[in-house]
C-alpha cells in the first residue's frame, strides 16, 4: 500500500513516546539550545537520567550535542520529525487522489 | 483503537463536493461503485462485516465495518497485515457527509499505527496530533533557534 512505517519511524516513536523525553525535546525547541544542567534544574530528575533521555533523544537525531569546556550543549533538531510528516503526507495524497475519482463518478453517475 | 483516538497519528481529507449526501452514500456503500473510486472488494453496509479491498497491485486490506449511518457515517477498519512490523498496519477509516448548502461536505479520516506504534504511544499522556502540531508552530517561527525543516 506503499504507506510502511519504517525503522526511522520506529525509532522516532519510540524516543519520543515517553512524556519526559517529549518535554525536554519540546523545551529545546522552544527555548534553544541548553546544557544538561540547565535541564535539569527543571526537570524534576537527576542529572544522569536526564543524560540517558538526551541520549536516546540524539540516536533518533531528535537533539544535536556539543561539548564546550565541561559542558554538554544540547540543540533541537525538528528536521529529524519529517518522516513522521511525509508519513501523513502520503497518505493525504493516497485520498486526494482517490476524490478526485469519486469525483468523476459522481459525474457519471445518475442522479 | 476509538478509546485512544487522541493518541494515534491521523489524517484527514475533506472536501466539499457537489452532490447530495445519498448519492455520495451509494458510492460509498456500493461494491461496483466503491471499485471504481477506491478499490475492489466485497463490501456491504452491515454492521460487523468483514471484507477486503484489493489494490491493483496485489495487495489486500482486511476491514470490518464498524459504524453504518445511512447518508451519513461509514466507518471501517483498514488493516494491512504483515509480518515485519515497520509495514504492518491497523488503521480505521471513517467518512462523514454533512450537507452543505446543494453538495456535501465530505470528510475522510484515516487514524492509526502500526503495532509497534501503538505499543510506544501507550504511555503517551497527550496527543500525538497536538504535539506534532505544537512542535511544527514552534519550528515554523522565524526566530526558531535550531536548523529549518
Amino acid at each position: 500500500m506503499g504507506f510502511a512505517m519504517s525503522d526511522t519511524h520506529d525509532v522516532l516513536f519510540r524516543s519520543l513516546a515517553d512524556p519526559t523525553r517529549r518535554a525536554l525535546f519540546e523545551r529545546l525547541c522552544r527555548e534553544g539550545e541548553k546544557t544538561v544542567g540547565t535541564l535539569t534544574a527543571q526537570a524534576g530528575i537527576s542529572q544522569p537520567a536526564v543524560s540517558k533521555h538526551l541520549g536516546i533523544l540524539k540516536q533518533a537525531g531528535l537533539v544535536l550535542d556539543r561539548h564546550e569546556g565541561r559542558q554538554t550543549h544540547y540543540s533541537a533538531r525538528p528536521a529529524a520529525l519529517s518522516p513522521l510528516a511525509e508519513w501523513t503526507r502520503q497518505m493525504a495524497g493516497f485520498w486526494e487522489a482517490r476524490f478526485d475519482q469519486l469525483e468523476d463518478l459522481l459525474k457519471r453517475m445518475d442522479q | 483503537m476509538t478509546d485512544t483516538a487522541n493518541e494515534t497519528l491521523s489524517v484527514v481529507v475533506e472536501r466539499d463536493i457537489p452532490h447530495a449526501p445519498e448519492k455520495i452514500w451509494r458510492a460509498l456503500t456500493q461494491p461496483h461503485l466503491i471499485e471504481e473510486w477506491l478499490m475492489k472488494n466485497d463490501f456491504q453496509p452491515r454492521l460487523g462485516h468483514r471484507f477486503s479491498l484489493r489494490d491493483e497491485w496485489g495487495g489486500v486490506l482486511d476491514c470490518e465495518v464498524l459504524a453504518v449511518e445511512p447518508n451519513r457515517t461509514l466507518s471501517y477498519t483498514w488493516n494491512f497485515a504483515h509480518d515485519d512490523p515497520a509495514f504492518d498496519l491497523r488503521s480505521v477509516v471513517t467518512f462523514t457527509l454533512t450537507p452543505k448548502g446543494a453538495g456535501t461536505h465530505l470528510r475522510m479520516e484515516q487514524a492509526g499505527f502500526g503495532p509497534e506504534q501503538k505499543q510506544a504511544i501507550g504511555g503517551a499522556r497527550h496527543g500525538w496530533q497536538q504535539f506534532l502540531a505544537k512542535l511544527e508552530r514552534v519550528a515554523e517561527r522565524p526566530d526558531f533557534p535550531g536548523e529549518t525543516m
